[in-house]
């Protein structure tokens, strides 16, 4: 079954994520597990639909997301493409990041706030500054 | 584009019973609408309106451009599928599918004839001894085999069990990704619906109490959770949907296309299943119920 297609996606109706950041978070989680690479094909929309049971717009939006990202790219006529393997160099793109976090988060323990605050907190501004941005 | 459905204060009345009153509507082409609300609420009265199997008392609606049911080209352009799935019991599968060749212009026996195999139906069977699901499906069949423009679906997957369901909801996915085939479809099931539906209507008592894009529905909606407060004290600029206190605590439900500013209060996303039951609940609540006797139990 399902050969000739490299994934799967699913949707998690519950998860308060919207359906084509679901998409866009699993096209992302497989290439850094290099379940996919650089020149692989993505599921056409209608392989997506056909196995998923999603509004077609909601592919889209997700492979256009990933376009913007640079994550990807669409062959007028054949389908969109991986552009861009996420490999161990852009995980060490991260690690910079990842410290600035470590030190925030100890700042923020310092402060004497508890983990469920320092969620809430994240959460909030995470939130907040997502709405700016869009 | 022109618009799958416009409507002007449109309303319908049945004897003393108004079903439907004062509907506008404006749903551009491209979508997958999503028709909720209660029984009663007049869903059925509206798909009808739109498909031309009822006339209006009052207003106007044209659908893809034209006055429902204007004339052979208008029919054509719309596919309906009534409550229940409705089939000939006594035909089988073929003859339902000779049936939509003869009465269809645009009938296209490939897709049809296609669709029934990969759909493992029997042509020679019944359709009455079908299963709730494989009539559904069979039904789907002959409304998009005339290829229409906009596919009208009233409860299609109300009767199925949850893996039928899924099945006509994955083979209607398919068709709109094909097609571009605009679809308007009611159910209770929302969460069948925040899956397929970019578009979604709330109706309660014969009223729209609630029409727009998903996407932009829930993103202008806001929970703000604070102490017990007066929604007067809340920032200006938010439309306040619903209130509810208790000793210590408030959530607001708000509408503002502008993020919530920050304050002492927590805001959290609303989702579609909260929003549309936060909007038929207000409908209830205001005692808005005088039209909302039950026309399903007429049928």
């Amino acid at each position: 079954m399902n050969r000739g297609l490299v994934i799967d996606f699913r949707l998690d109706a519950h998860s308060g994520v919207a359906p084509y950041l679901q998409i866009v978070q699993q096209v992302r989680q497989a290439l850094l597990l290099g379940l996919l690479t650089e020149g692989d094909q993505l599921p056409t929309v209608k392989q997506v639909v056909a196995k998923v049971a999603i509004n077609p717009n909601t592919v889209l939006k997700a492979y256009r997301e990933l376009e913007h990202e640079g994550l990807a790219a669409p062959k007028p006529g054949v389908g969109t493409f991986i552009t861009r393997s996420l490999s161990q160099a852009s995980l060490a793109e991260q690690e910079p990041l990842r410290q600035d976090l470590v030190a925030w988060l100890a700042r923020a323990r310092a402060a004497g706030l508890t983990d469920a605050g320092i969620q809430a907190l994240f959460h909030n501004t995470f939130r907040n500054t997502a709405e700016e941005d869009r | 584009m022109t618009a799958i459905v416009e409507a002007h204060a449109l309303g319908k009345r049945y004897g003393q019973r108004q079903a439907l009153s004062e509907c506008t509507l404006d749903i551009p082409s491209g979508h997958v609408v999503g028709l909720v609300g209660p029984n009663g609420a007049g869903k059925s009265t509206l798909l009808k309106l739109a498909c031309g199997m009822l006339t209006p008392t009052t207003g106007s609606v044209t659908v893809l451009g034209s006055r429902p049911g204007a004339g052979p080209e208008q029919v054509a352009r719309v596919g309906f599928v009534a409550q229940d799935t409705p089939v000939y019991p006594g035909l089988s599968v073929a003859d339902h599918l000779k049936l939509g060749a003869r009465l269809n212009p645009r009938w296209d026996q490939a897709f049809a004839a296609q669709r029934i195999e990969s759909l493992g139906l029997d042509p020679a069977q019944k359709a009455g001894r079908l299963s709730g699901g494989q009539r559904a499906q069979l039904a789907l069949t002959v409304a998009t085999g005339k290829r229409p423009d906009l596919l009208i679906l009233d409860e299609p997957v109300a009767s199925l069990d949850p893996l039928a369901r899924r099945d006509f909801l994955r083979h209607l996915m398919e068709g709109v990704a094909e097609q571009g085939t605009s679809v308007i479809l009611s159910s209770h099931l929302i969460s069948d619906l925040e899956r397929v539906c970019d578009y979604v209507i709330v109706l309660a008592a014969g009223r729209v109490r609630l029409a727009g894009e998903v996407e932009e529905l829930t993103g202008d909606h806001h929970r703000i959770v604070c102490s017990r407060r007066d929604p007067d004290t809340l920032p200006p600029g938010l439309d306040l949907v619903h209130a509810e206190h208790t000793e210590r605590q408030s959530t607001f439900l708000v509408r503002s296309a502008a993020p919530v500013p920050a304050g002492d209060w927590a805001v959290e996303p609303v989702g579609l299943e909260d929003l549309v039951l936060t909007y038929m609940e207000r409908a209830v609540a205001s005692g808005d119920r005088s039209t909302a006797q039950n026309p399903e139990t007429t049928r």
